[in-house]
């Protein structure tokens, strides 16, 4: 089981955590502006890499904040930087 | 090592392991089972045999070694149920054409359903099943404990079976044997595989493709068919051609090899495990992905833990079963749980990714569409839905939910 960082709570079992896939993927500043690839795009692409990965988790079972972390997707380490807490806008 | 002495012990050698040409009219990347099938139906239907298939590993190392091979076309929606009963179909005739036994069982499965919003909608897709010609039936509890005695059918479970669909089509097959007579044919037919060859990225003449990249030189290709799963962004990525695929663990495990006591497959959405018992004897069983992305090849044990849970209420006999081994997958998924199959903006190239967690079933329906959208340069009239595009359109296959449990 993966050990994940949060920065409120401490190092705490992935199972108390859920996912949310890639960080920092922002809603389009005017929609209006997109065509249907880049709107289509901004809903269904997201990065897939191999190693270093900037992604999101929700600590669901404690204390029900979200924030962004630094995973290597090849062997599950994590940065060990406290994870970034994101301003709500 | 062989239980039931039926499986037949791997023989010398079934494919020769040639040094690549310099070029060659079709280069595939990726032996899994669908790259295997591609270069089957390629030689099979559209006579073209100049071709490799490039592995990374070995032959059939990846996905292909590691799933649970539930094979069923049960599916919702229309495109679904043709694309995947067109490959039921020819499962039915490959044991023949491939002269060689891969144990195709045909011994059906149960899709349970534990509440009464699933009973509306699993009676829906049986209905749905019907109208497209693909064998399914309702069952009642009692009917279920005639066809899986072992099944707690009670009453008592936190979320009891109040009925099933029944696929009597359906079943497994033994997925190294299925591997082993398409790449015994396809070498027959001429067809080198390259393995332990890493393809890395692509030879490009402005928005066409001439070849591929490989971590031991490049290899020219009149065409370029990427089969290669879990892994398919790091090759796309090359390109700056972005899909919608994120890749993911997915863990399996077995038992000990036990009698035969488990005689139908099933799989339960809804407490989430499936379970059938291999020709060997180990009881195999299977759920959702890790949802944390990953290349891996290792999941989390609570995941394990979970499906143990549900399988153990849903079979009580199995809490005396050992658990042997889990392990784990690299499976690519879309948004909308289905295939990608199709031409790609770059002249020449073309992709077969997507298949998450359930494209075992599919291999040689996939690699028959795949081969003949390589060999036509435009998708077969079942995979016409399957392309790229419908991520811009909007015109998704979504098959989260509608399609039971994911495999
Ligand atoms: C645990 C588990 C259980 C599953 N259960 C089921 C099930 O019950 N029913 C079902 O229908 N499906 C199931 N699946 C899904 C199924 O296994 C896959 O959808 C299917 O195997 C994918 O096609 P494939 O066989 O070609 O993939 P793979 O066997 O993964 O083939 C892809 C190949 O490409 C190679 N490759 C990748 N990148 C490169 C590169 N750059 N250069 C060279 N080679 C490369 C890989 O090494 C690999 O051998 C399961 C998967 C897993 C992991
Ligand atoms: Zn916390």
């Amino acid at each position: 089981m993966l050990l994940v960082r949060c920065p409120w709570c401490g190092d705490r079992d992935e199972a108390e955590f859920r996912y949310g896939g890639q960080a920092d993927v922002d809603y389009p500043a005017d929609p209006h502006q997109l065509d249907d690839a880049a709107w289509g795009e901004y809903l269904f692409v997201r990065a897939n890499p191999l190693g270093s990965f900037n992604e999101r988790w929700v600590h669901t079972a404690g204390c029900r904040r979200w924030f962004s972390l630094v995973r290597d997707t090849a062997t599950n380490e994590m940065s060990p930087d406290i994870p970034r807490r994101r301003e709500s806008r | 090592m062989v239980a039931d002495g039926n499986t037949p012990a791997p023989p010398e050698r079934l494919w020769r392991n040639p040094e690549p040409k310099r070029n060659y009219d079709v280069v595939i990347v990726g032996a899994g089972g669908h790259g295997l099938a591609t270069a089957y139906y390629l030689a099979r239907n559209h006579g073209i045999t100049d071709i490799a298939v490039v592995e990374r590993g070995w032959l059939a190392g990846g996905n292909m070694a590691r799933n649970t091979t539930i094979i069923r076309s049960n599916y919702l929606l229309d495109a679904s149920a043709a694309l995947y009963d067109h490959a039921l179909r020819l499962w039915e005739e490959l044991p023949e054409e491939l002269e060689y036994e891969f144990h195709f069982s045909q011994r059906g499965v149960l899709n349970l359903a534990h509440t009464e919003q699933e009973v509306r909608d699993a009676r829906r897709r049986a209905f749905a099943n019907e109208l497209n010609g693909v064998d399914a039936e309702w069952l009642t509890p009692d009917e279920i404990a005639e066809v899986c005695p072992i099944l707690d059918t009670s009453p008592n479970l936190r979320y009891p079976v109040l009925g099933a669909t029944y696929q009597r089509r359906a079943g497994i097959a033994k997925h190294d044997l299925v591997a082993w007579g398409l790449a015994r044919k396809c070498d027959e037919m001429g067809v080198d595989f390259i393995q332990n060859r890493e393809v890395t990225g692509f030879l490009t003449d402005e928005d066409r493709v001439v070849g591929v990249r490989t971590d031991k030189g490049d290899i020219g290709a009149g065409r370029v068919g990427l089969a290669a799963a879990g892994r398919t962004t790091l090759l796309t990525d090359t390109l700056g051609l972005r899909l919608p695929l994120q890749s993911h663990p997915l863990q399996a495990m077995a038992t000990e090899i036990l009698e035969p006591v488990h005689p139908c497959v099933v799989m339960s959405n809804h407490v989430h495990v499936y379970t059938s018992q291999a020709h060997k004897g180990e009881l195999v069983l299977g759920a959702g992905i890790d949802t944390h992305n990953g290349y891996a090849q290792r999941g989390s044990v609570h995941v394990v833990e979970n499906q143990l849970a549900a399988a153990v209420e849903l079979f009580p006999v199995f809490a005396r079963a050992h658990l042997l081994r889990t392990w784990a997958g690299t499976v690519d998924v879309t948004p909308d749980a289905s295939p990608i199959i199709g031409p790609t903006p770059y002249e020449n190239l073309f992709v077969n990714c997507g298949w998450g967690t359930g494209g075992f079933k599919a291999t040689p329906g996939a690699g028959w569409v795949f081969a003949h959208t390589i060999a036509t340069g435009a998708p077969h009239p079942l995979n016409e839905p399957y392309g790229m595009e419908r991520f811009t359109t909007g015109a998704l296959i979504d098959e989260h939910g509608a399609a039971a449990v994911a495999h």
